[in-house]
């Protein structure tokens, strides 16, 4: 293997108030491998302990079982102020009585760096960060966003071998998200340097990430490119919680490696993509996106037939609404062509078409 | 990760090295606290705790020669401390002088709080509907007599309500009265004196519960036709019970345990406990008397302090 | 005519005004302040009068002064109290940083009763308390002084330096430690570089209060004050059942100046914006 691992969650479990009637689970038997030079994220809806995962590797919490190694090394004894890790925490917790110099200079002076290196390393942070005209003004006097950038040096001046980032971007409005995503990757690649990324925000990960973690309740759902979790979720959960998903119930009929040919409830056969983990036979559930499908005014000549109830323009496409002949809902996501002739209006009896290769089978 | 070969190493890691060096951890930080909290705790319990153990040990002795005990177990200076002995008929009977003293103690301090409900209540009032920007200004102005010494605000009001004091010069003046007012020496002067002193006792709790008022409450009573009166008696009071409770303990326990004030303002006619105390250990000579009716008053204060936390930890559970 | 009238008192109707309200408080702050104004004004009475002003004078404290009871009486508070307020503030520092802002530990509600108890206790049965231990001890040892008085005052101070503190730590965002810790400061580093830098102005209202505490005493250092261990309090209670002179006023002035400054700096301190 070419690929060098950072971080390696081993069977991580965490129980909070062990042994008491309040104990809470936040993460059970965890294991994940996170590459390094990698941007991973952790996604999950609030509660579902990716938060919880990164204090356990910035050594905030200890794991109740399980062990964490970085760079094959184990981490987990090791109090915070010993792990070449480092945090951009949620408030910034910057310290409010230093100026953004001495915030950046801080991991520095505690590794005990000279000063000149220190000055220097200062400097090269704030020019990163473009934050060199304010760099002795204390925090109380520059905006969210400035903050936000002096955080992010600060964790960065003393090069961690590991960046952690608790869902820094969630104070900020969404102009300055957008911007600061691009700015985030723009660093992950110019230093080089682990990003280990938590957000509960799917578009975020999709854009930024180079693998994405979807978590629920303590467990991990699955992991994969954003290209993977979004094309080929696993199950329902991870469908329901990137994009848009049309649910539909069909027939496995037979299988031949990774895929395998189902029946839609109107008879009309199909090929789809078979999930990583086993499925059942029998009546399942399939995934098909908004945008892989296609309207036809023709009824007959559409995988499934159904009647617009619908039509909302978006200005760069429209969404149908439709119920399908056999009863279930499904959105259409169109884009508009210049020689379209207008909306399809509601009551028409259309059909719809899918592309090929976009029927994910879910495993449950 | 989970390969057959490596079920052995993965099986101690599994117990937790993380888990062990938590519990480590946090053993270390508990003794770190307590080392921290300890001088504190030391000075506290042998200098706090420990007198009082001693003077309810003395409670029990004999009254010595000059000073101080003789090591001769009774009864006696609880008995005293309601009873006397009538020297002549050798019965036991109620010991006026000291009732009279408990019943002046309990009263004024009753007395204070409820004048200062009076007048504290209006004051948190007015401080808690300014703007914003302002109220710190008057709870600074609210709280710095209480800061300042004792005896200079006792001397103060001594001055101003004396026979050519300020209040009778005004009132003379005005031609109110035509002679001057003796209130000096008199309970209603400690009375005064008492409230002049706590008042600021009494409204800062008031104040901090009225903080929290929510005006649209009091919007929606007057839309439902409630006049003022009953707007102040069905919504405003209840509301502010929590801060009306904090602010009479608040004022009741030092009133009923204070020296400085009737001494300098009741002269030798109207003694509150503290005097009373204060006296067995030095003209009285009478040290286990002294320290029951320390006890005694103690007792007291403790059982209004229990009311006070209960009422807290009601109204600000975990606070 | 009377809608024009209607109409103005819908305009007026205050949601908050209460009638009386307004002039019972105002009353009150005046007659807070009254007394005190008067002592202060006729502390700079040349004459002896409390009551009739005649004309300007610094006499009385020029005789204040002078007198070396008062000399000696302010000297020996002084000296108490910056003793009292350095061990004190000390203690309380340590037992806040002990007892605030991570998970209370078994007992931490016990040590905060303990930690406030002098406040609980009336000031007479402590004073009356301590008489009676320093005289059983100063009997068994023989040894008298300074220090029984001062750990009198200094046992009083400490909940008083302590609640500033509390109230400070409680404030400071937990996660700033954490940020020392993810960046290498080891325990003792980040108190050093951070906590404590952000802790200092409770500390030093904590060290004011304490010290205005110390200062104002009056029961315990009568009843626990050796022979010649008067101090400005204790004086001025003998005073005033001695006679008045407007030598109290310009003490009591000297007195009310200083709480004034200490409160206020106190105020400054601890009222953060936020």
């Amino acid at each position: 293997m070419s690929v060098t691992v950072a971080v390696d969650v081993c069977g991580v479990s965490k129980i909070f108030g062990a042994g008491t009637e309040q104990q809470v689970t936040a993460l059970n038997d965890v294991s994940v491998s996170i590459a390094q030079n990698e941007f991973f994220t952790l996604l999950g809806p609030s509660g579902c302990g990716k938060t919880t995962l990164l204090r356990l590797i910035a050594g905030f919490e200890h794991p109740t079982q399980g062990s964490i190694l970085l760079e094959g090394a184990e981490i987990s004894a090791l109090p915070p102020f010993q792990r070449p890790v480092n945090t951009v925490f949620q408030n910034y917790a910057l310290f409010p009585h230093m100026s953004v110099s001495q915030n950046i200079a801080f991991g520095l002076e505690m590794q005990g760096r000279p000063s000149d290196e220190v000055a220097d390393t200062v400097h090269t942070m704030l020019n990163l960060v473009k934050m060199e005209d304010l760099k002795d003004r204390r925090i109380d006097q520059i905006s969210g966003g400035q903050q936000q950038r002096v955080a992010l040096a600060r964790a960065l001046a003393p090069r961690p071998k590991v960046l952690l980032l608790d869902e820094p971007l969630s104070a900020l409005d969404l102009k300055l998200r957008k911007e600061m995503q691009l700015e985030l990757k723009r660093l992950q690649h110019e230093t080089g340097i682990t990003f280990i990324f938590v957000t509960h925000d799917q578009e975020e990960a999709l854009t930024m990430s180079d693998r994405v973690a979807v978590m629920r309740d303590g467990e991990i759902h699955q992991i994969g490119s954003p290209q993977d979790i979004y094309n080929r979720p696993n199950n329902r959960f991870v469908a329901d919680f990137i994009g848009e998903s049309n649910f539909l119930e069909v027939q496995l009929l037979s299988r031949h490696g990774s895929t395998a040919k189902v029946k839609f409830a109107n008879g009309t056969e199909l090929d789809a993509t078979l999930p990583s983990t086993d499925v059942i036979a029998g009546s399942i559930t399939v995934i098909v996106r908004p945008e892989h499908t296609r309207l036809t005014a023709d009824k007959s000549a559409g995988h499934l037939q159904g009647v617009v109830n619908d039509a909302v323009y978006f200005g760069t496409d429209t969404h149908y609404y439709l119920t399908l002949d056999s009863g279930e809902e499904f959105v259409i996501r169109q884009q508009n062509q210049r020689g379209d002739r207008g909306k399809i209006s509601s009551g028409t009896q259309v059909g719809i078409t899918i592309n090929e290769d976009s029927i994910q089978v879910l495993a449950g | 990760m989970a390969e057959i070969g490596q079920s052995g190493s993965r099986a101690s890691t599994l117990i937790g090295i993380g888990a062990k060096a938590a519990i480590e951890a946090e053993k270390r930080e508990l003794k770190t606290r307590w080392l921290l909290v300890s001088p504190a705790i030391v000075i506290i319990c042998l200098a706090g705790f420990l007198p009082l153990t001693i003077i309810l040990f003395y409670s029990f002795m004999s009254p010595g020669p000059y000073a101080g005990v003789s090591f001769e177990p009774t009864f006696r200076a609880w008995i005293f401390l309601i009873l006397e002995e009538d020297l002549f008929e050798e019965t036991l009977g109620l010991n006026y002088a000291h009732i009279s003293i408990f019943s002046r103690s309990i009263g004024l301090a009753l007395g204070t709080t409820i004048l200062t409900l009076i007048i504290g209540f209006p004051t948190a009032y007015f401080i808690a509907t300014r703007p914003i920007r302002q109220r710190n200004f008057w709870l600074f102005m609210i709280s710095l007599p209480f800061w300042s010494n004792l005896l200079v605000r006792t001397f103060a009001i001594m001055m101003f309500i004396r026979e050519q004091g300020f209040v009778n010069h005004v009132l003379l003046y005005l031609g109110v009265i035509d002679k001057p007012l003796s209130i000096m020496f008199t309970p209603t002067a400690v009375w005064i004196g008492l409230v002049y002193a706590y008042l600021p006792l009494m409204v800062m709790p008031l104040y901090a519960s009225m903080e929290k008022l929510d005006f649209r409450l009091i919007e929606a009573a007057y839309d439902l036709y409630a006049s003022r009166w009953k707007v102040l008696q069905k919504v405003i009071i209840p509301l502010v019970k929590p801060g009306i409770v904090a602010g009479s303990i608040l004022v009741f326990i030092p009133s009923i345990g204070a020296y400085v004030t009737p001494k300098i303002l009741g002269g030798g006619k109207s003694l509150m406990l503290g005097n009373l105390i204060s006296n067995q250990f030095g003209t009285s000579r009478d040290w286990p008397m002294g320290s029951a009716l320390a006890l005694f008053l103690m007792a007291m204060v403790m059982v209004a302090l229990i009311i006070y936390v209960r009422n807290e930890s009601r109204n600000n559970p975990g606070g | 005519m009377a809608e024009l009238l209607a109409k103005r008192n819908r305009q007026h109707f205050n949601v908050r005004r209460l009638p009386g309200f307004t002039t019972i408080a105002t009353f009150c702050l005046i007659a807070l302040y009254l007394p005190l104004i008067l002592v202060v004004f006729f502390s700079f009475n040349a004459d002896r009068s409390v009551t009739v002003f005649s004309h300007f004078g610094l006499n009385w404290y020029e005789e204040a002064a002078r007198n070396t009871f008062v000399q000696n009486a302010t000297w020996l508070s002084l000296k108490l109290a910056f003793f009292s307020t350095v061990v004190a503030t000390t203690c309380a520092t340590m037992a806040g940083l002990a007892t605030t802002r991570q998970k209370p530990f078994r007992g931490q509600s016990v040590v905060y009763g303990i930690i406030n108890q002098p406040l609980m206790i009336p000031e007479i049965v402590t004073a009356v308390a301590l008489l009676t231990f320093f005289g059983a001890i100063k009997q068994a040892t023989q040894v008298y002084g300074f220090g029984y008085l001062l750990t009198a005052h200094i046992v009083f101070c400490i909940p008083f330096a302590y609640m500033p503190i509390r109230a400070r730590l409680q404030d400071m965002d937990l996660t700033l430690e954490h940020a020392a810790a993810d960046l290498y400061a080891s325990p003792w580093q980040a108190f050093k570089r951070v906590t404590l830098p952000i802790m200092i102005p409770g500390i030093i209202a904590g060290a004011m209060l304490s010290f205005v505490i110390s200062f104002d005493d009056v029961i315990i250092s009568m009843l626990v004050a050796g022979p010649g261990e008067t101090t400005l309090p204790v004086w001025m209670i003998g005073q005033l059942r001695r006679g008045l002179t407007p030598q109290i006023n310009a003490v009591s002035t000297v007195l009310l100046a200083v709480t004034f400054l200490v409160v206020w700096m106190v105020f400054v301190l601890t009222t953060r914006k936020k």
